[in-house]
This record gives C-alpha cells, sequence and structure tokens, in this order.
C-alpha cells in the first residue's frame, strides 16, 4: 500500500514538473498600430520598426545613454585617415531558420537600407566599396571621413538598418518583402499572424545574446518570455478597460487623457520609457505664397509658443517638455543657440515682420487633422496663436489621410494646395541634421514642404563629413543659426507617452522603441 | 418560382456591376493616396512616385478600372495594397466572426423581440405596452457603442462575467466562442430588438382588430393560439420586411461593434481599408456587401409566400 501510494506521489510529482516546464509564459500587448506591413526598410512606419526590433537585429546600437554600441558586431577597426573599417560579426549569429549569419548577409542588408533611409543615402555618399572579407567579416571603404558610418549603422529609429539574409536583402527596396526571417530574439509566426487581429512572436531559443547587460538597445537581449501577442484594439478605452480587468500586460501607448484612470489602479504601472519622446512639428509649404518669403515664416517664430501646443495636447506637464533645442533636450547636440527671443507668442514682433515683408492678408490654409488624437488639438492652438500673430487662417480640417495625400501636391491653394501642416516626431529620428528629415533643404528632393537653400545643405553635408563629436555639435549650432534665417519648420515641444503595464511585468528598457527583451513576467 | 429567381438574380448584374463603377469613381474622387501613406514622413516626392508606379496608381483611372475589372471577371478580387494578401483571403478569414456576430444577434433580437412585440400588442394600453415602447424608443435612441461601454463597465469590469475584448474562433471551443460573443451581440441586438418589436407590435395590433381574430374567439380558441397562430403569422409579412433590412443594416452596426469589441471581423476590415486607403479592399468589401444586401431582399421576397400564400411568383 506505501508503495503504491509513494509511486502515485512521485508520479504526480513527475507530471506537475512536466506541466512546469512546459508552462509558457505570453505577453498580451496593444501596440499604438495594427501590423499590417512587415517590412522596416519599405515603410517608415513606426509600428513596423517596432516589429523590425522583435524579429531582427543590427549591427550597431544605441544604448540608454545615446552612444553607439557593437551589437551584432564583436568589434571594429578604423584605419588611421578614417577610410577604412573592418567589421568582425560576433561567433554564434544565427537566422530563425537555423543557417548563419554571414558578412555578405550584412553587406546587402546595408545596400537596401542605405537606398531608402535618409542617413543611409547621405553615408552612401562617402562610401567607396563594402567587401567581405569571409563569411564573419567585411570592410568598408570611404572616399573621405564620415561621422556617419558609426552612427548610420546603430541609427535607432526609422529606418533602422536592419539584418537580413541576402537572399530576402536583395529584393528591391521599394518592393515588400515575402520571406521574414530575421537573427533577433524573437520569431515571427506567420501561420498565427493575422493583420487586424493580432501578430504573434515567440522566443528564439538559439539567439546568442551578448555578454553584456541590456541598455537601451544595446547589450544582451535575453528574451525572457516565451511568446509575445501584439493584439490589435483600435480602441484607446477598451485597451485600457483590458488592461486594468488584467486580459492584456501592456499598452504602449495610452491616452492622455485616460492615464489617470490607469493611475488609479494600483495593479498598473506606468513607465517613462523613452524620455526622448516626440517633438510637435510645423511645416511650411515653401512653395506657395506667404510661406515662400523666409520674414513671413520667420513671424511665425515669433507668434507661437511651445507651451500653448502641449498644455492642449498633453496637458500634464510630468510628460511634456517646452524645449528650444531642435535637437531634443537631453541629447548630445542639444542647444538653444539662436533660438533667443523666439517661440515665446511676441505678437508685436510678428505684426512688425508681416508688415516688413508686405503679408496682403489672404488667408493661409492650414491643414487641420482630426481623427489622430495627438495631433488634433494642434490645428486650433496655431490658428488662434498665428491669428493674434496677424495671419489670417483658413483652418481646413479632414482625417490624417487625407492631411498626408494634401501635403504632398505642390498645387496652389485655390487648386488644393496648402501652407501650413503639423505633424510629430519621434526624437530619435531627429537628432542631427542629417537624419532630421525637415532640415533637407535640397528643394525637389526635400520632403514634402520642400525648402531650398544652398547653405543649409552645405552645412548638412559639413555634418556628415565631420566625424569629431564636439565639431559636429559647432555645425549643429551654425545649422540652428542658419535655421533662424530660413525657418524650414517649427518645433513646438517635446513629449513622451508612457507605456501602461501590469505591475507583474518588470524589465522593461528606456530607449527610444519599445522592446520586449530584458521584460518578465512574474 | 425557379423563373423568378433566375430573373432575380440576372437582375443583380447590372446592380453589382453599377455599385463597382460607383465605389471606383468614389474612391479615386475622394481625397487620399495610398502611395503617401505607406511612403511616411521622410519620403521624397520622388519615393512617393516610385511607390504610385508600383501600385499602378499612376495610370489613368479607365486602365485602372479595366484592370480591376477584368480581374474581377475572373474571380479575383485583387491584392491588398497594404497586406500584401489576396482579398479573397482576407474576406474569408473574417468572414467567420462577423457572421457569428451576425447570426447571435439576430438570434437575440427575434426571440426578444417577437415576443416582446407581441406581448405589447395583446396587453395594449398596459404598462407592459408602455415599458416595451419605451425600451423601443431608447434603444433607437441611444449610439451601440454607447450601450457597448455601459455593458461592459457593467459585466466585464464590475462583474467580471465576461471578457472585455476580444473573439475567438469556433474552433477555438464552443465555450470560449459564445462567452466573447455575448456581450457584442447583446450590444448590437439592442437596436434590433427595438425595430422588430416595435413593428411586431404594430402588425399583431392591426391583426388582432379582425373579423377572423374575433371569430376564433368566439369559438373558444385559447389567447395563446389565437396570438401566435392566427395573429402572429397574419402579421409576419411586415416583421419579416424589417427582420430583412435589420440583417442588412447589421452590416452597418458590425462596422461599430468589432471595432468597440476588437472582433476582426469584416467591419473592422472595412474600416482599416477606408483609413489607409486600400483602394482594393474597401472595393472588394463593399461589392461583398452589396450582394448580401441584394441576396437578402430576394430571400425576404421568397419568404412572404411562405406567410402568404397569396402571393406568389
Amino acid at each position: 500500500m506505501a508503495w503504491r501510494l509513494r509511486s502515485l506521489v512521485a508520479a504526480a510529482a513527475i507530471i506537475a514538473g512536466a506541466s512546469l516546464a512546459q508552462a509558457q509564459t505570453t505577453l498580451k500587448v496593444v501596440m499604438h498600430s495594427d501590423v499590417k506591413i512587415v517590412d522596416p526598410i519599405w515603410t517608415t512606419a513606426y509600428i513596423v520598426r517596432n516589429h523590425g526590433y522583435m524579429i531582427y537585429d543590427t549591427l550597431f546600437a544605441m544604448d540608454e545613454a545615446g552612444n553607439i554600441k557593437p551589437q551584432m558586431v564583436e568589434g571594429f577597426t578604423e584605419s588611421p585617415d578614417k577610410l577604412t573599417y573592418k567589421f568582425t560579426l560576433r561567433d554564434g549569429l544565427s537566422w530563425h531558420d537555423g543557417k548563419p549569419v554571414t558578412s555578405e548577409d550584412c553587406i546587402a542588408s546595408i545596400k537596401r537600407w542605405s537606398a531608402k533611409d535618409p542617413v543611409g543615402q547621405k553615408l552612401m555618399t562617402f562610401v567607396d566599396a563594402i567587401t567581405a572579407d569571409d563569411a564573419k567579416s567585411f570592410t568598408v571603404k570611404l572616399k573621405s571621413p564620415t561621422g556617419l558610418l558609426i552612427f548610420g549603422l546603430g541609427k535607432p529609429s526609422s529606418n533602422v538598418p536592419f539584418m537580413m539574409p541576402e537572399r530576402v536583402a536583395k529584393t528591391d527596396p521599394n518592393t515588400q518583402i515575402s520571406e521574414f526571417i530575421g537573427s533577433g530574439p524573437f520569431v515571427l509566426k506567420q501561420d498565427e499572424w493575422k493583420p487586424g487581429d493580432k501578430i504573434v512572436y515567440t522566443k528564439f531559443k538559439d539567439y546568442k545574446p551578448r555578454a553584456e547587460p541590456a541598455s537601451g538597445l544595446a547589450g544582451g537581449k535575453v528574451a525572457k518570455v516565451d511568446r509575445i501577442e501584439w493584439l490589435a484594439v483600435s480602441d484607446q478605452q477598451q485597451a485600457v478597460n483590458a488592461l486594468l480587468a488584467g486580459e492584456i500586460d501592456m499598452i504602449e501607448q495610452p491616452a492622455f487623457d485616460l492615464i489617470p484612470l490607469l493611475k488609479s489602479d494600483k495593479a498598473i504601472k506606468l513607465w517613462n520609457y523613452n524620455p526622448l519622446g516626440l517633438q510637435y512639428t510645423m511645416r511650411f509649404n515653401h512653395t506657395q505664397p506667404p510661406f515662400d518669403n523666409p520674414k513671413i515664416r520667420q513671424a511665425v517664430t515669433y507668434a507661437l509658443n511651445q507651451k500653448d501646443f502641449l498644455e492642449a495636447t498633453v496637458g500634464n506637464p510630468d510628460y511634456y517638455n517646452a524645449c528650444k533645442a531642435m535637437f531634443v533636450c537631453g541629447t548630445q547636440l542639444a542647444s538653444e543657440k539662436g533660438m533667443e527671443g523666439l517661440l515665446e507668442s511676441n505678437f508685436k514682433k510678428s505684426q512688425e515682420l508681416l508688415k516688413e515683408a508686405g503679408y496682403d492678408g489672404k488667408p493661409i490654409v492650414l491643414l487641420h487633422s482630426t481623427d489622430l488624437q495627438s495631433l488634433t488639438n494642434l490645428g486650433p492652438v496655431a490658428k488662434q496663436l498665428l491669428e493674434k500673430g496677424g495671419f489670417k487662417v483658413d483652418m481646413q480640417s479632414s482625417d490624417w489621410q487625407t492631411v498626408v495625400s494634401r501635403r504632398v501636391r505642390k498645387d496652389p491653394i485655390d487648386k488644393g494646395g496648402w501652407n501650413l501642416m503639423q505633424t510629430s516626431w519621434v526624437s530619435a529620428d531627429i537628432l542631427n541634421p542629417v537624419m532630421a528629415g525637415f532640415f533637407n533643404a535640397s528643394c525637389d528632393k526635400a520632403a514634402f514642404g520642400w525648402p531650398c537653400d544652398e547653405q543649409m545643405e552645405k552645412l548638412r553635408d559639413d555634418f556628415a563629413r565631420e566625424p569629431d563629436a564636439a565639431k559636429q555639435k559647432a555645425i549643429a549650432e551654425a545649422v540652428q543659426m542658419r535655421w533662424r534665417e530660413i525657418v524650414t519648420h517649427v518645433h513646438l515641444g517635446q513629449y513622451n507617452v508612457p507605456i501602461a503595464t501590469r505591475t507583474s511585468l518588470t524589465g522593461i528598457l528606456t530607449a527610444p522603441a519599445p522592446v520586449f527583451w530584458n521584460v518578465e513576467k512574474k | 418560382m425557379a423563373g423568378y429567381i433566375l430573373r432575380r438574380l440576372l437582375a443583380t448584374i447590372p446592380v453589382l456591376v453599377i455599385v463597382a463603377v460607383l465605389v471606383f469613381l468614389m474612391l479615386r474622387l475622394t481625397p487620399g493616396d495610398p502611395a503617401a501613406v505607406i511612403a511616411g514622413d521622410n519620403a521624397t516626392t520622388e519615393q512617393i512616385a516610385l511607390i504610385r508606379n508600383r501600385l499602378g496608381l499612376d495610370q489613368p483611372i479607365l486602365a485602372q478600372f479595366a484592370i480591376w475589372a477584368g480581374n474581377l471577371m475572373q474571380g479575383n478580387l485583387g491584392e491588398s495594397f497594404f497586406f500584401k494578401k489576396p482579398i479573397g483571403e482576407l474576406i474569408i478569414g473574417r468572414i467567420e466572426p462577423t457572421l457569428s456576430l451576425a447570426f447571435a444577434t439576430m438570434l437575440i433580437a427575434i426571440s426578444v423581440a417577437i415576443p416582446l412585440g407581441v406581448l405589447a400588442a395583446y396587453k395594449h394600453g398596459s404598462w407592459i405596452d408602455r415599458v416595451v415602447m419605451g425600451f423601443s424608443v431608447m434603444g433607437f435612441s441611444v449610439p451601440v457603442f454607447v450601450i457597448g461601454y455601459a455593458l461592459i463597465y457593467v459585466f466585464a469590469i464590475t462583474l467580471g462575467w465576461f471578457p472585455v475584448q476580444g473573439y475567438q474562433p469556433l474552433s477555438g471551443g464552443f465555450g470560449g466562442f459564445l462567452h466573447r460573443l455575448v456581450l457584442p451581440a447583446v450590444t448590437l441586438s439592442v437596436i434590433y430588438i427595438a425595430l422588430i418589436a416595435r413593428m411586431t407590435r404594430a402588425s399583431v395590433l392591426e391583426v388582432l382588430s379582425e373579423d377572423y381574430i374575433r371569430t376564433a374567439r368566439a369559438k373558444g380558441q385559447v389567447e395563446r393560439k389565437i396570438l401566435f397562430r392566427h395573429a402572429l403569422k397574419n402579421a409576419a409579412v411586415p416583421i419579416v420586411t424589417v427582420v430583412g433590412i435589420g440583417i442588412a443594416l447589421l452590416i452597418g452596426g458590425v462596422v461599430v461593434t468589432e471595432s468597440v469589441f476588437s472582433i476582426p471581423g469584416l467591419g473592422r476590415l472595412t474600416v482599416d481599408a477606408v483609413l489607409a486607403r486600400d483602394y482594393p479592399t474597401i472595393q472588394a468589401v463593399i461589392l461583398l456587401f452589396s450582394g448580401v444586401y441584394v441576396g437578402i431582399n430576394l430571400m425576404i421576397d421568397l419568404a412572404y409566400s411562405l406567410f402568404d400564400p397569396r402571393i406568389r411568383y
């Protein structure tokens, strides 16, 4: 009898042990958007960038302090003339299909990325050749020194230079890839991906993390959960309800007006994971009057102030920062040089400048997006401040996609054209004059708004050529001084959106993008 | 009857052609540029033009229409600009949640509304009648999403009886499927209960004053039989019409309900496609909805003859 009892207990223990070993930790997350596209080079959409960080890895990565650190790269050497860089990949890197990561894969990935990304495009103007030395190392030869090589390969936000297998990376950059194999810490479960419903990732068991602790996007990417589901919940209130009810574990970007509801629940924790956050921006159409006149653009910089925009959109000072530094407060290039007297709603000065410039009082068309909560309140604030500054404003309201389609049109105002629009940039995308797209003043080749200024372009080239950090800062300040003259766009303040999780989650990393390695669920 | 069905089916062809042309033109004429949406903030004019070219959006509208119509004739609905998947595959993947929601909604609506309407007619002028009519007015007046949020607050958050959101396919188990479907189906059914109950009351009330009802009562028939066998059957034609219209209106209703409850059905697909200006998907879904609408109308017409033998086709 005793023998039978012991056998039963032993059997029960074995079964319990086995089921414990099989118990999977699953993270259910509501991201800011559904994943419809899965090619992070083809589009700059942030949700696709976030997806990229799940399944792909990068040669370099930005750490919590903003420094670029080796990631897939074990190390690299730099020739004394700063023209030859030799990179060696870490041991044990493999794709999700089990094949080893080779230097040829990385070269093809760099080429595809650089065909699409503004920093990559600029970088390639310095590159003479990229050649594979052997399966694990490759060499980049430059025509002239640049600070963009290492920074570019560790670029933290869209487009991120994610590494893909050579056969995938050889896809035309303007065509979406059709195979989704990376070497990152998570694997895309293609059979479970249902756009509009959920996208599922599982832990990549053969991933070899770096030995260093995780820091920002760099360091050891240790996956501590087995499975992650990004659920497509379009209704913010419902996402919050689901988090409060414990049906999900995390919301990437809860709406500001719902944050008090989350704060009142002890089972919820808010993480200020991205202190650099985002920056609101107003863009001029430089091809249409009156903003083809720099003096009238300058008038706008006097009429506006950042606090009014931030109060109207964010509301809680814990989550915003009125910051005049164009390259983002809290970064290496942060400086307020050239900003004296601007963005303080000096309406008198604005009106004087308009008078000097001969503004004819014709209403300016302000495109106002009404369906994105983070942008909706910008329009009315801009209208009010500009009108006080002497402008007449015709605020035209529509959904965001209509704004997106109108802003790329150069048509005159009476034929559906536009003068002003407002948007928001992830700060990690505007950390220097080369990556910040709105400083591009190359006329027709620039982003919508099409500013045209040779001096600004020369300064941006100078920045790209300069490998020394101190000199880069001086150039960035010169860019700001030139900006004061030509005003490519206006920055309307920084803000950050916290991540909301159940308190059972730990290990959310401080980084420019939400990442899921190091995250643990108890 | 067979000839009538064939004629009606043939008549759907010009309807669908008109819908196809209108949808195609309206989408091209409304503001929006999928290429600009795909390209993102950093894109240059050149890059946007390249994407437009890849999507075939730089061709004349007539050429675009000819390609789309040609593919459609071969049963090919095209490929989504965004999902990069055949639209037929997308629709098939979304049909189950929408059909489940629609079926559950109508099941609840019919089983609650018809008895309520009959009862209200039978107790005409009483407090029961006033309560039913009051509920009916409320059901019409309160938007679906308000009802949804109220039910979620009470039954999901406060009582914890049902999940806040999400859908479980039938293949994942009937219990879980039903558990997740109850709140959205009840939410969506409120308006149809209001609509059908009101129509049932009016129709039955009219029939109850007919001579043959008085005759039935004089013959000593029990009230239950009078109500459900004589009155309801004769009042059925307008009720069937309203139920049919209700099913067609469900198409609009599921868009909101699926969004509130995060159900990955055709309604969500439509909203996502419209917001992203995914032309091929919008065209296909609207064409499908039109086909469903026409099909339901045909079924309503055929159902009339079941309830009223005088109607023959």
